[in-house]
């Protein structure tokens, strides 16, 4: 369904079986892929069990209502949607430049910062309330602004003089970056937190289809499904586009097909920008509070959504970003409540990362990925 | 077969005694010889010599950068109070301890376990500290500044460590102590108002993080909480970078407690305070001094009206003649500000401590230089008694506890002692020791 930024798979690459003469029965065995089927099964068994046992419980047991799995899922797919949102920055980038951008994190950081400033004048001056629309458009603006400004410096200043250095140079790089943003802002703004405003009308619930949910994780969802469309609109049909994808397809000889492979990656970083500003808006009208290092842990999140969904696909980007937020929230309880685990939620990071693991075991190029493995 | 038996219980004692011979030695130098008969060739962790014009070197491992360092900025600065009142008076030339003047090596210890590490070796190295004032923060001295610089035998003396882990017997360094109070009473109290008149609750969830202050007051709370009648409907721990609680408080949402108790950190407590807003809207929320500050009641704006916060209740000694009269504008002569926190004086008190120990024990060569024997001073410390101090009257125990008796209040937003508050009085005070309290 979504078009991938990598190429097809080419056919037939298997490696040619070394002929090893007289090899017993029992060597001849596909012994990794019965490991892979009996991890399967026991994976398998423990969720199905887990559920099960969970589903089983009354309430008064530790049991959970309807209504609460309702509202796990909700607050899973809004808290994923911002996930999916900077994880389509980290995959964008990689498609081009089989390169992860650890920066990028802090490219959401600086945009839900920036806005900030803005934001916080307007609630009061009372321009927030009195024109919300118009106030949260500027904000957004604003917050794409230095996201995309912050994307593109990063780009010229410490990623391009490095193109063709080994890519473990770029990655090092991009940590350094990081440092080098987060201790930025701290210096400029402090370390302590700064309370976001929300226009009154983002205030309490609204019931859609029947069930009540917060404002803003409905404006959060909205957006984000906007914004992958338009992005999948963008990358599939435009020249800009199509420059893209052969830009990722390979580069040499897309610069011999006169495309301006600078632009083209300048282009791509931008983009990352744009959505990571937006993600960064939704963030802070969702939790009301930005901080110097609020990009690290959804930086992380969204960097294993992207691997999870397979890295350089757009609709893998989108769709890990959804599952790592629903992970986050549903899984625990499903699974672990089943097995009488005291305080389910501290290990949601792990149970997150244990099935990236899984995923990348049985799929390694990741969920939507082309199925071979691709390092990272 | 039978001999095999016999062959395995005496092997068992065997190893028992072994274990116990070992164990007896480790606790053998809480006895150690009084000041007159130490040899410092053959004593134990030796003496800090001090040259005849040379200072006595006073350690401080506390957080002075990062978003927490203006709680070790305010210990160092009544460190600094301290050596200035050696000759009694605060006229900021600094005093002399035995004729010697006091020099303090600061380390930053970063309010962390990785911090704490640092700073501890660092301070260790120095073979020229006699003891050290810190740490701040509870995870920088637990299992690291407390065991590196207690190997070398120095006694590390903290103002504003509260995590009862410190001073767990099983837990608990020989060479660590507090003039802070220890949790075990802030979270009892917290439990005992839960549970009281004003608040009439009978069932109450816990949210804790990682660091050992926020997990030392949940268990001391539970505990309590439970002794006291209660039932704990659900207790969860989140990371204190995390940003969504909304799936945990909406799971511990599902029993419908009347009280939410998590003693977290202003970032993630400003933010659970928000979340709970919308899915626990009934529940008393209740937190503890890591979140009281201004800095909540900014952040979370009208939500925060109505959570209690509990907190040492200082205002028995901010009324007291030394520390408003004389403490206190001192402290905004020196520094040009009011305190920046609230554990100065405990810090002010630990200097003394440590000052009076070292009066004790030193060891006068008849040239103007000192040798301070290790294990005598760390002795002297713990067997501080009726030590008239500005927090109180300090006496250590052999945990380490030098705050028997704490006062702890709790405060309703936005009435909390803090800048931006409206500053009420607590509606709830109670004093208990460790004795009283689980």
């Amino acid at each position: 369904m979504a078009p991938s930024l990598r190429g097809g798979t080419l056919a037939g690459t298997e490696a040619p079986h070394v002929a090893v003469a007289r090899l017993g029965r029992f060597e001849r065995l596909p012994w990794r892929r019965i490991i892979l089927v009996v991890l399967g099964i026991v994976v398998g068994g423990v969720v199905v069990l887990g559920t099960l046992r969970t589903l089983g419980l009354d309430r008064v047991e530790g049991g959970y209502s309807g209504g609460a799995w309702r509202d796990f899922i909700v607050q899973g797919a809004a808290q994923g949607a911002i996930f999916a949102m900077i994880a389509l920055g980290y995959s964008l980038v990689y498609g081009i430049l089989r390169m992860i951008n650890f920066a990028h994190g802090e490219v959401f950081m600086a945009g839900a910062f920036g806005s900030f400033f803005f934001a916080d004048a307007y609630a009061k001056s009372g321009f927030l309330n009195r024109s919300p629309l118009l106030a949260l458009a500027i904000v957004t603006l604003v917050a794409v602004a230095v996201s995309v400004g912050t994307a593109v410096l990063l780009e010229r200043l410490a990623y391009r003089p490095l193109r063709n250095a080994p890519r473990l140079v770029p990655l090092i790089t991009a940590i350094g970056a990081t440092l080098f943003l987060q201790n930025a802002f701290r210096g400029f703004f402090g370390p302590q937190p700064y309370g976001y405003p929300k226009p009154t009308v983002l205030a309490g619930n609204i019931t859609v289809l029947g069930v009540q949910i917060q404002r803003t994780q409905l404006l959060v969802l909205v957006v984000a499904v906007i914004c992958m469309i338009v992005l999948q609109w963008f990358v599939a049909t435009t020249r800009t586009g199509r420059s893209m994808r052969a830009v990722a397809q390979d580069r040499e000889i897309a610069s011999l097909m006169g495309i301006n492979v600078d632009r083209v990656i300048v282009v791509t970083f931008a983009i990352g920008g744009v959505l990571a500003g937006i993600a960064g808006v939704l963030f802070s009208l969702s939790f009301e509070q930005v901080q110097f290092t609020m990009g690290f842990r959804p930086g992380i999140a969204a960097f294993t959504a992207a691997v999870l969904g397979g890295i350089g696909s757009i609709g893998g980007a989108a769709l890990g970003g959804f599952v790592i937020g629903l992970l986050q929230a549903v899984g625990p309880p499903l699974i672990l409540t089943g097995f009488g685990i005291p305080s389910v939620f501290s290990l949601k990071d792990a149970f997150v990362f244990l099935v990236l693991v899984l995923v990348l075991v049985f799929r390694p190029g990741g969920l939507l990925g082309t199925g071979e493995a691709e390092k990272v | 077969m039978k001999h095999r038996i016999w062959f395995k219980a005496l092997a068992l004692v065997a190893v028992l005694t072994i274990v116990a011979t070992a164990c007896a030695d480790d606790g053998g130098g809480d006895g150690g010889p009084g000041a007159g008969e130490v040899d410092c060739a053959t004593v134990e962790f030796g003496c800090v010599e001090v040259g005849a014009d040379e200072p006595i070197k006073l350690g401080a491992a506390q957080v002075i950068s990062g978003a927490d360092a203006s709680l070790g900025q305010d210990q160092v600065n009544a460190l600094e109070l301290a050596i200035d009142y050696l000759d009694e008076s605060f006229d900021q030339t600094p005093g002399t301890l035995l004729d010697h003047p006091v020099e303090l090596t600061v380390e930053d210890e970063l309010c962390s376990a990785e911090g704490g590490q640092t700073a501890g070796t660092a301070l260790a190295a120095d073979t020229s500290i006699v003891a050290v004032v810190g740490t701040s923060c509870s995870s920088a001295a637990l299992g690291v500044a407390d065991t590196i610089l207690g190997d070398k035998g120095i006694t590390l003396i903290s103002g504003s460590n509260t995590s009862p882990a410190l001073t767990d017997p099983e837990l608990h360094n020989p060479f660590y102590a507090r003039t802070a109070h220890n949790d075990r009473i802030q979270g009892a109290i917290g439990a005992e108002f839960a549970l009281g008149e004003d608040l009439g609750a009978t069932t109450a969830a816990t949210i804790a993080d990682e660091s050992p202050y926020t997990q030392g007051l949940v268990g001391a709370f539970e505990a309590n909480f439970e002794a006291g009648g209660g039932t704990i409907t659900g207790s969860e721990q989140v990371n204190s970078e995390d940003t969504d609680f909304k799936p945990v408080l909406r799971s511990l949402a599902e029993q419908d407690p009347e009280v939410l108790y998590f003693p977290i950190f202003v970032a993630a407590c400003t933010l659970i305070i928000r979340q709970a807003q919308d899915i626990m809207p009934d529940a008393e929320l209740i937190v503890a001094d890591g979140c009281l500050s201004s800095d909540t009641l900014k952040n979370a704006g009208p939500a925060a009206d109505g959570v209690w916060a509990s907190s040492p209740d200082l205002s028995a000694f901010q009324s007291d003649e030394f520390y408003s009269g004389e403490f206190i504008p001192a402290y905004q002569e020196a520094f040009g500000s009011e305190p920046l926190a609230v554990f100065h004086a405990h810090s002010f008190d630990a200097a003394n401590v440590v000052f009076a120990a070292i009066e004790e024990v030193a060891i006068d060569n008849g040239d103007g230089s000192l040798s301070i024997p290790r294990q005598a001073l760390r002795d002297a410390i713990f067997a501080t008694e009726g030590f008239d101090g500005v927090t109180g009257t300090i006496t250590c125990l052999d945990t380490g506890d030098c705050a028997t008796d704490v006062t702890i209040g709790l405060f309703l937003a936005p009435g909390w002692p803090v800048e931006g508050g409206t500053d009420d009085p607590a509606v709830y005070t109670d004093t208990k020791s460790l004795d009283e309290v689980l």
